[in-house]
């Protein structure tokens, strides 16, 4: 903010137009902060079990992928603990699907607020991310209570879970600038996205743990920068045992890809979407 | 001693890509990686500089797409601009149209919040404004009420409230005047005058030349994205008017540009229509009418000579061209005529057999010749709509028939 000069006139500011960032930083937050909150509470508008879904959506997936994998396919059953391991890993990934799934077509949905104000452009993605942020914590409190039903001893290093969301949550927001940046240009994202969404759901360790993999192809499944995240989290949370990363990887290159992948998709989403910020509102 | 300036455009151009052939998906991208895309390309604003100087109520005037819009939205920082610099003192809160962001699902209170948060307030102050804004709203009772309950009178209220509660130094307003009804009008009034005394500094886009006259201090029109006339109001009003008039009759063709002269060789005697809408029942306006529902045009007029004998004329236009109707103009009935200064509403109803789908309705006033040709003496205001209901594909009207089975007729002749 200009500050206020003896003569009572106000210092002049150049306006650079429209970017990613810019304004000040309380401002920032607060919009983030204040339009995630408006997106949580108009979600489950009008339907009967309203918030309750958020918990629910993944718990009944969680249902169908159980029963499937222990009665019909029956490999489930040899696994310790698959029942949480399947539970947690679904919160999880549900976490990065939701966000990236929102955040594909937020800016164009915001399109009457880019074209008609002025705040920082990043605001709309990020707000998307916190939102499925916000729901994915309360499923984890939720998750870890089933878990501790299912009988899984409790352990100090559950309290190291907001490591690895947060860790989820950086790689979340890089993919989801990207996503929400080509967008406006390149409408076929979305359906790009929603297939690509789906083969990252199987090529990630979530309804098996990354010891099942073959041999031949663990090396990819362990180049997802997903897979770490996902293996740490099975450590700290169910089973200490479980093979570390270096071990599920097979080589420090693999989980050295894994790494590069993880900076790569934040450096480019952010990347992308600055260079596409100031002209949005002109595209959409 | 100048005044400080408030805000500062120096040499501000801006240029837009259209695209000519939508290539907007891969496909066209990875099957023709060398066909570039092709633009055309738009220039908006060519050149512009101007100062605005500090509690100044400052009107950008212009036709359709002279380019007022995109300057507003330059200065307001939701463009940016392709050549030259704006600077802006203090906190700037534009208002493109009222009541951006609203969302219908929240309460007025989380609205409100959110609204001043993006105008520049920390929600703390936006907080506490927020019983201001709901008493100069006068909506008191129904702060619990979700927006989408709202009437659109009540949303316009609540946005009014928020753009002046939101008390920035600097406030860009695009044509929110035209809306509310005339008790709405008059409290806009006290608010910019409110506004001007606590020395707030206004720069408004406007169509409506009353605005500009009775509230600027200096106005600015904008022609093909150039600068065209700025400084005193009265003057830029008169200049709009000149501007208008000339393209109108252009394209018209009923005058020679520059000639002023009504049928007897007397000088054409001016009026204004300030504002026009389409209304229904309850005197609410509406941009969309239901089929076969009769359509109720308005529209405000001030006039700036004494007039005898003018004429309101209207056409119907089919979005995308092709005007479908155009009668003659009607004389409007006044005993002893009408004075300058008066300011009268005109109401028409128009029979709708028009189908499904969106028009325009353009009025004026005019004089008619003797010789039965019109001579337009106001700029047309056009008014878009819609006719709602399901389309007719291939049909330009909706007359109504009927079909039956002529009973008297033998049928054995048809064998």
């Amino acid at each position: 903010m200009a500050a206020q000069v003896e003569s009572g006139a106000l210092e002049l500011r150049t306006i650079r137009g429209p970017s990613a960032f810019g304004g000040e930083v309380r401002r920032f937050w607060n919009l983030i902060w204040l339009t995630a909150a408006a997106d949580y509470k108009t979600r489950y508008l009008n339907s009967w079990l309203g918030y309750a879904w958020s918990l629910l959506r993944p718990l009944l997936f969680f249902g169908v992928l159980y029963v499937v994998f222990t009665r019909v396919v029956r490999f489930g059953g040899e696994i310790e603990n698959y029942a949480a391991l399947l539970l947690l890993n679904i919160m999880l990934f549900q976490f990065f699907s939701d966000a990236t799934g929102s955040a594909v077509r937020c800016v164009v949905q915001r399109e009457n607020l880019v074209r008609k104000m002025q705040f920082p452009r990043i605001v709309v993605p990020l707000s998307v991310v916190l939102n499925s942020l916000l729901i994915a914590v309360m499923n984890m409190v939720a998750a870890l209570v089933l878990i501790l039903v299912i009988g899984v001893e409790p352990r100090w290093t559950w309290l190291l879970i907001p490591v690895v969301l947060a860790l989820l949550c950086v790689f979340t927001t890089g993919v989801a600038l990207a996503l929400a940046a080509l967008y406006p240009r390149f409408r076929d994202v979305e359906q790009i996205w929603g297939v690509a969404a789906r083969a990252l759901f199987y090529a990630s360790p979530v309804i098996f743990p990354i010891e099942l993999v073959p041999e031949s192809w663990r090396g990819l499944v362990a180049a997802n920068p997903l897979t770490p995240i996902l293996e740490q989290a099975r450590i700290w949370v169910i089973d200490a045992d479980a093979p570390t990363l270096l071990d599920a990887a097979g080589s420090a290159a693999v989980l050295l890809v894994s790494a590069v992948i993880f900076v790569g998709a934040c450096v480019i989403g952010l990347l992308l979407f600055e260079r596409e910020a100031p002209r949005v509102a002109e595209e959409l | 001693m100048p005044l400080p300036v408030a805000a500062e455009i120096r040499s501000v151009s801006k240029a837009f890509r259209i695209p000519t052939n939508q290539a907007a998906t891969l496909k066209q991208r990875v099957l023709h990686p060398l066909q570039g895309q092709d633009y055309r390309t738009l220039r908006a604003l060519e050149d512009v500089s101007f100062d605005v100087h500090e509690g100044e109520f400052f009107g950008i005037v212009g036709r359709n797409g002279s380019g007022k819009s995109t300057l507003l939205k330059l200065i307001a920082s939701i463009y940016r601009a392709d050549k030259g610099t704006i600077r802006v003192a203090g906190r700037m809160a534009p208002f493109i149209e009222l009541g951006v962001g609203f969302n219908p699902e929240l309460s007025a209170y989380d609205n409100v919040v959110l609204n001043g948060v993006m105008m520049g307030l920390t929600p703390r102050e936006a907080r506490r404004r927020f019983d201001e804004v709901i008493e100069f709203a006068e909506l008191e009772e129904f702060t619990e009420l979700k927006l989408r309950n709202y009437s659109s009178g009540m949303r316009v209220r609540l946005a009014f409230a928020v753009m002046v509660q939101v008390d920035a130094d600097v406030m860009l307003i695009d044509e929110v005047l035209a809306v509310g009804d005339a008790s709405f009008q008059e409290r806009c009034a006290e608010t910019f005058t409110q506004l001007i005394e606590r020395g707030k500094t206004i720069v408004l886009v406007t169509h409506g030349m009353g605005n500009v006259r009775r509230y600027c201090h200096r106005a600015l029109l904008l022609e093909s994205g150039r600068i065209h006339t700025i400084g005193d109001p009265g003057e830029v009003a008169a200049r709009y008017t000149e501007v208008n008039f000339a393209h109108h009759k252009q394209h018209r063709g009923v005058r020679k540009p520059g000639e002023r002269r009504g049928p007897q060789g007397e000088p054409l005697r001016f009026a204004r229509i300030t504002d026009a809408w389409l209304e229904k029942e309850g005197r609410e306006r509406t941009t969309s009418i239901a089929r076969r529902e009769a359509i109720e045009l308005r529209a405000q007029i001030e006039l700036d000579e004494d007039v005898n004998d003018a004429h309101f004329a209207l056409e119907i236009w089919r979005a995308g061209g092709g005007r479908l109707f155009a009668p003659f103009a009607s004389p409007l009935p006044s005993s002893g005529g009408l004075r300058a200064g008066e300011r009268l509403v005109v109401a028409a109803t128009i029979e709708n057999r028009l189908t499904p789908g969106r028009y325009r309705i353009n009025c004026g006033l005019a004089y008619r010749t003797p010789e039965g040709g019109e001579v337009p003496v106001s700029p047309i205001q056009g008014i878009p709509f819609e006719v709602s209901g399901e389309r007719i594909p291939g049909s330009l009207t909706d007359l109504a028939h009927e079909v039956r089975i002529e009973p008297h007729v033998e049928t054995e002749v048809l064998r």
